[in-house]
């Protein structure tokens, strides 16, 4: 059996893993097709009358301070929250296999001048910097935000690949590809993707978590994606304010948050647990 | 030269190659000058013990000296005429594989662990020959059966560690030999074996050199296994070839003290010894190869022009050949 068959077989039988990645296929779907089955998201029917009314049959999770529904914000929101953190995600590890991989594969000048240049960027801190730009940049698009977010975020993961190619090079079997002919570009493809694609996976599905809560911080600030765009943050900053007298408002999107990041959580360790079962036992 | 000269060159003709490492602590001349010959089809031995540069020469031959190791200038490796140090780095991967193949001593870890055994061979087929995918697997899965491996065409979907050791050095030997190589270097072949896997290993190895009359470069330091399988032999110590010799000769009449010491520590079944007999101290380290004859703080016959002058491959008889000053002055020879 397929070293791949063999950690998806090791993934069915974890219960939390599972357990995560149905809720983030669910979470999935709902920010699909929710939006098409509910109300317009930016709609104030009655910013006067209907503002914070609990929840009813006509507003599920209530109406926030300016009448808006929230199950409609909330559901819009998750877009938000899910195609920032995975199309971060993304981009972040595919840049830092890239990095990794030139770094552990191209001389020690490029090396060097390579993971120096990361330990300095690990030295700044990421918060800090981000809120420095979309501060100065109100008008950043999603797109912004998750090139950022990226941009800011795919140091560790080259530091991962770069350890895995220098330890690869050194294996025998690349020895012995490397004398039967094959280029050097068949040895990348062949023996070292396949070999770095497991930590580069985990490292990107546990990220997906931390970019989610980072965006959602951002948006809590007014910062990234800009009201009246639904997001998260945002809709939790809306509801603050009247966190004692109408708590649905920040509570509908607070619970999503959590939710999220707990099903990432899950999926994400249990993805590592099935690809390394080495670090497991 | 005497006699009349060859019609052709040999396959491979090797000739003055210095592999120098370079570290903080010096450099490191893990070969040194070693000249060797292999006729086409012809089964030489390289012996030595751990450390003396067999398996730096065998890499050197196809250029997989990695860095700090570099080729010396002065160097040469011929293969059938061909300068292979010559060559750009297109070209002498053309030649890994296809001209020539390596095979190593650890069969697992030579081995990718995730790649299906068939598609690794077949990997091997398509970095040489313009063949599709299909045709490929299907000629590795032929390979499979020529070593022997039963239920070939299943097994090609097998992983490295669904297999014995000795199934696995099978799989290499048909990995190497997927492109008909004229000539195959052997880095240990057998070491990590059974010593009866070791003997159906050999025998297959001899069994598919006369099928495709490839030559075999066999490293090795199992002295058994150079009498049985090969023809000639070169022996190596801290980087150099000491002797050189027929395989009968250097097993009846030993030149090189090196040599002698090396036959007399196999252990043998007609005599009763309570110790193992064994060649006292260690191989130098390479950054610091004694000055003279690199053996003489080892040997038992060395006088004081060994610790001063590095005796050159003296001839007793054509073809046999020893670094030692013994053969200029036998009568020194202690008893």
């Amino acid at each position: 059996m397929s070293p791949w068959r063999l950690a998806a077989r090791r993934f069915a039988r974890n219960r939390p893993a599972l357990t995560g990645a149905v809720l983030v296929a669910a979470l999935v779907l709902a920010a699909l097709l929710g939006p098409l089955l509910t109300a317009d998201p930016l709609a104030q029917p009655n910013p006067v009358r209907l503002q914070n009314q609990p929840p009813s049959a006509a507003h599920l999770l209530g109406t926030d301070p300016y009448s808006r529904d929230i199950l409609s914000r909330t559901l819009h929101g998750a877009r938000v929250s899910l195609v920032v953190g995975i199309g971060a995600a993304l981009l972040a590890v595919t840049l830092g296999a890239g990095v990794g991989l030139t770094a552990g594969l191209a001389g020690r000048r490029t090396d060097q001048l390579l993971m120096r240049g990361v330990d300095v960027a690990l030295s700044l801190p990421r918060i800090v910097l981000l809120l420095a730009v979309f501060a100065v940049w109100e008008e950043a698009p999603a797109a912004a935000v998750v090139l950022l977010i990226a941009v800011t975020g795919w140091f560790q993961t080259s530091r991962i690949v770069r350890a895995s190619v220098l330890s690869l090079r050194e294996a025998d079997f690349v020895a012995a590809a490397r004398a039967l002919g094959t280029t050097g570009a068949g040895i990348v493809r062949r023996h070292l993707l396949p070999h770095v694609a497991a930590p580069v996976i985990v490292s990107a599905s546990l990220d997906v978590g931390n970019i989610i809560l980072l965006e959602a911080g951002l948006s809590y600030l007014g910062l990234g994606v800009r009201p009246p765009t639904p997001t998260w943050g945002n809709m939790i900053m809306d509801g603050k304010d009247v966190l004692f007298s109408a708590p649905w408002v920040a509570l509908a999107p607070g619970l999503a948050l959590v939710l999220t990041v707990v099903a990432f959580n899950l999926a994400g360790d249990g993805l590592r647990d099935a690809l390394d079962p080495r670090a497991a036992a | 030269m005497s006699g009349p000269a060859p019609a052709r060159p040999p396959l491979l003709e090797v000739h003055d190659l210095t592999v120098n490492f370079s570290g903080s602590d010096g450099v490191a001349r893990a070969v040194d000058g070693v000249d060797l010959t292999v006729e086409e089809g012809e089964t030489v031995g390289l012996v030595g013990e751990s450390g003396c540069g067999k398996s730096v020469t065998a890499l050197a031959i196809l250029r997989l000296v990695e860095p700090p190791g570099h080729i010396a200038h002065g160097s040469s490796v011929r293969l059938g005429g061909r300068d292979l140090l010559a060559l750009g780095a297109k070209e002498i991967r053309a030649v890994r594989g296809n001209h020539v193949a390596l095979v190593f001593q650890e069969p697992l870890s030579a081995l990718n662990p995730v790649l299906r055994i068939g598609n690794q061979i077949a990997e091997a087929i398509r970095a040489h020959e313009a063949v599709t995918r299909g045709t490929a697997r299907w000629r590795a899965v032929e390979m499979l059966t020529a070593v022997g491996i039963p239920d070939a065409k299943r097994r090609a979907s097998a992983y490295a560690h669904q297999l014995s050791g000795g199934m696995r050095q099978r799989v290499l030997l048909a990995m190497a030999l997927a492109c008909r190589p004229q000539l195959l270097l052997a880095d240990e072949p057998t070491t990590a074996l059974d010593v009866t896997i070791q003997a159906e290993i050999l025998e297959l190895l001899d069994g598919l050199q006369r099928k495709l009359g490839m030559a075999v470069l066999l490293i090795t330091h199992n002295l058994g296994i150079v009498a049985e399988r090969t023809r000639r032999v070169y022996v190596m110590y801290a980087g150099q070839i000491v002797e050189e010799a027929a395989t009968e000769q250097l097993f009846a009449a030993p030149a090189h003290p090196y040599t002698e010491g090396l036959l007399a520590a196999i252990p043998r079944l007609d005599e009763r010894r309570d110790r193992l007999q064994a060649i006292p101290g260690q191989v130098p380290p390479a950054t610091a190869w004694p000055e003279g004859c690199r053996f003489h703080p080892r040997c038992p016959h060395a006088w004081a022009k060994c610790g001063t002058e590095m005796p050159p491959l003296l001839e007793l008889t054509p073809g046999h050949r020893a670094r030692c000053w013994l053969v200029k002055e036998p009568e020194r020879r202690k008893k």
